[in-house]
């Protein structure tokens, strides 16, 4: 715009201003209807309860409700207790994966392939498959228990086991596409530091104790906020595997928002739990960004 | 002795991690009867492609699968606009509120369209967008990721390049289109593969949303398919709509292995 004389009465800054503005509002405008305004339109929601057409105001009721309400204690626990059964074991794997795959080992194209392309399958389809692998008798794991002897368990049929299977699989889904975030950290690394550690006769433990694992900690800080997000996110395979069952053992927080909303059309109900969900994740970006960021400067 | 066991483990893993797809390609082409009954899962003595043929009967997948590529490059198409737009305000463009902008913009980061399920559909019902391809993109059409992203990129253009073609005198566009774009072309591809493949295996959102053949995509097609049978007989059926659903990107990801493995790499930089 400088090429441009400022009409009269617009001071350049404030040409500058309007051009900014109306660069990013078709941005905007999507933003706001799709993530400002059903923000705002859920905390005033939450407020209220009965159906559709008689909403009342009701005050702090439906967080009590949703508070007292043992399904959704369960559901949040169920969402925690998968957070630390998926969370840190993939990101582990994950930098194992990757320190690996990074040296130019026989085979490491191979590898990475492997570990990556369960990335590109679309959720829902991951339960499909697995659904098959983990039918009691005739599925993949069973027929494998049975050629070792073992009789296996029902594993999505059983309150104690099925959690514990759609772990199993999320970590084969999700390592992968985080190993290709320490891909990229590793890259970034000083070499000359791992010469030096190499001619202080470091051993290899030592140098990924004391370089490899501190140098990549930006990383690890962003795959964290990244997979603890998938974790309240990604409920799609529980449409397929076991639609939260059984006795709930599976379910997660926003699966069971959809229950509540779209099943029993409780839409107080329904909004108290965005807010909830919404809260969650607010909290996980500041601990990050207030906390965790500042004390991993070094 | 170390760097060995490591190596094996590693080999170890690598095949463990394949089992899924390849006992899933296998079943999609075995024999209804060779199933459950058959004595290796690994291998069918008739290959037969029955299975595909009666699931493109069962579900109209090729309806879905045109419904899936008008979002996914509809959805594609307007966030390259509306990212273009805002990531060049705001790496080159001085205006007040700036900073409370860019934080606006970064919420979407943390919430995003997905959490937001319930209140979405409500609005969608306001304006009257119920099941149509349009609802199901209109949530994405602004992407903070995308433009972070291409803001990054947009930063590292030389500055005396702009200047100069603003001195050639070039209208902001010109600028934008002779300078910018070029100079960001692999974030460009980048964003189109990690955007293209996320929405091609969006669930939750389209199978609220949409209520017909005529506006559902390929995943929700497919979660209504496999669960119209139940029984273990027709895994072959099934297996073949999965394998349906999956192959195109992985065909995709197999033959440019460098350029999705490089452009999820890119993605990740902050």
């Amino acid at each position: 715009m400088a090429h441009q004389k400022p009409k009269k009465g617009l001071s350049v800054s404030m040409k500058e201003n309007l051009f900014g503005y109306s660069l990013l509002i078709p941005s905007f405008i999507f933003l706001s209807l799709f993530t400002f305004y059903p923000v705002i339109k859920s905390i005033k929601l939450s407020f209220y309860s009965g159906p559709l057409t008689r909403l009342q105001f009701s005050g702090l009721d439906q967080y009590k409700n949703v508070f007292s309400d043992e399904l959704f204690r369960k559901v949040l626990l169920n969402n925690i207790l998968f957070l630390i059964g998926t969370v840190p074991t993939s990101i582990f794997l994950a930098m194992y994966l990757a320190i690996w795959v990074n040296k130019n080992i026989k085979g490491s194209s191979f590898l990475r392939t492997a570990f990556f392309y369960p990335t590109l399958i679309p959720l829902i389809a991951v339960a499909n498959i697995w659904l098959f692998v983990y039918t009691p008798k005739y599925g993949l794991m069973d027929r494998f228990l049975d050629f070792l002897s073992i009789q296996g368990p029902n594993w999505l049929g059983s309150p104690n086991l099925a959690m514990f299977a759609i772990i199993f699989m999320i970590i084969w889904k999700d390592a992968g596409f985080y190993m290709i975030f320490y891909l990229a950290g590793l890259q970034n690394l000083p070499g000359d530091v791992y010469e030096a550690a190499l001619i202080e006769g470091a051993k290899p433990f030592q140098m990924f104790k004391n370089i490899t694992f501190p140098l990549l900690m930006p990383t690890t800080l962003f795959v964290m906020i990244v997979a603890i997000t998938n974790s309240f996110k990604n409920v799609d395979h529980l449409y397929i595997m076991t639609k939260g069952g059984p006795d709930n053992a599976t379910n997660l927080l926003l699966y069971y928002i959809y229950e509540v909303a779209f099943t029993n059309w409780d839409l107080g109900k329904a909004a108290v739990l965005t807010i909830i969900l919404i809260a969650i994740l607010l909290s996980v970006t500041a601990f990050n960004y207030f906390y965790l960021d500042k004390r991993i400067h070094y | 002795m170390g760097k060995i066991l490591n190596y094996c483990l590693l080999i170890f893993l690598g095949l463990l991690f394949f089992i899924p797809l390849i006992w899933v390609f296998i079943t999609s082409i075995s024999p209804s009867g060779e199933i459950i009954s058959g004595s290796n899962p690994f291998w069918t003595k008739n290959p037969t492609l029955n299975n595909f043929k009666e699931a493109w009967e069962a579900a109209p997948f090729l309806k879905y699968y045109l419904n899936t590529l008008i979002i996914v490059f509809g959805v594609l198409i307007v966030q390259l606009l509306t990212i273009t737009l805002a990531a060049y305000a705001f790496a080159r463009v001085n205006f007040k509120g700036k900073e409370i902008l860019f934080i606006a913009f970064l919420i979407q980061l943390m919430i995003q369209p997905e959490i937001l399920l319930f209140p979405n559909y409500q609005i969608m019902a306001q304006l009257g967008l119920v099941d149509t391809k349009l609802a199901v993109m209109m949530p994405y059409w602004a992407s903070a990721f995308g433009m972070f992203l291409m803001r990054q990129t947009f930063k590292q253009v030389p500055y005396e390049l702009d200047e100069a073609s603003k001195m050639d005198g070039s209208r902001w566009w010109q600028t934008l289109w002779h300078v910018y774009i070029p100079a960001a072309r692999p974030t460009y591809v980048a964003f189109a593969l990690v955007s293209v493949s996320t929405h091609w295996s969006n669930f939750m959102w389209p199978l609220i949303i949409t209520d017909s053949v005529d506006n559902r995509p390929l995943t929700v097609g497919l979660a209504l398919f496999a669960q119209a049978f139940e029984t273990g007989a027709q895994w072959g059926v099934i297996t073949a709509g999965t394998v349906t659903v999956i192959l195109p990107l992985l065909i995709a990801f197999f033959i440019f292995q460098k350029q999705f493995v490089s452009s999820f790499m890119h993605s990740g930089i902050k």
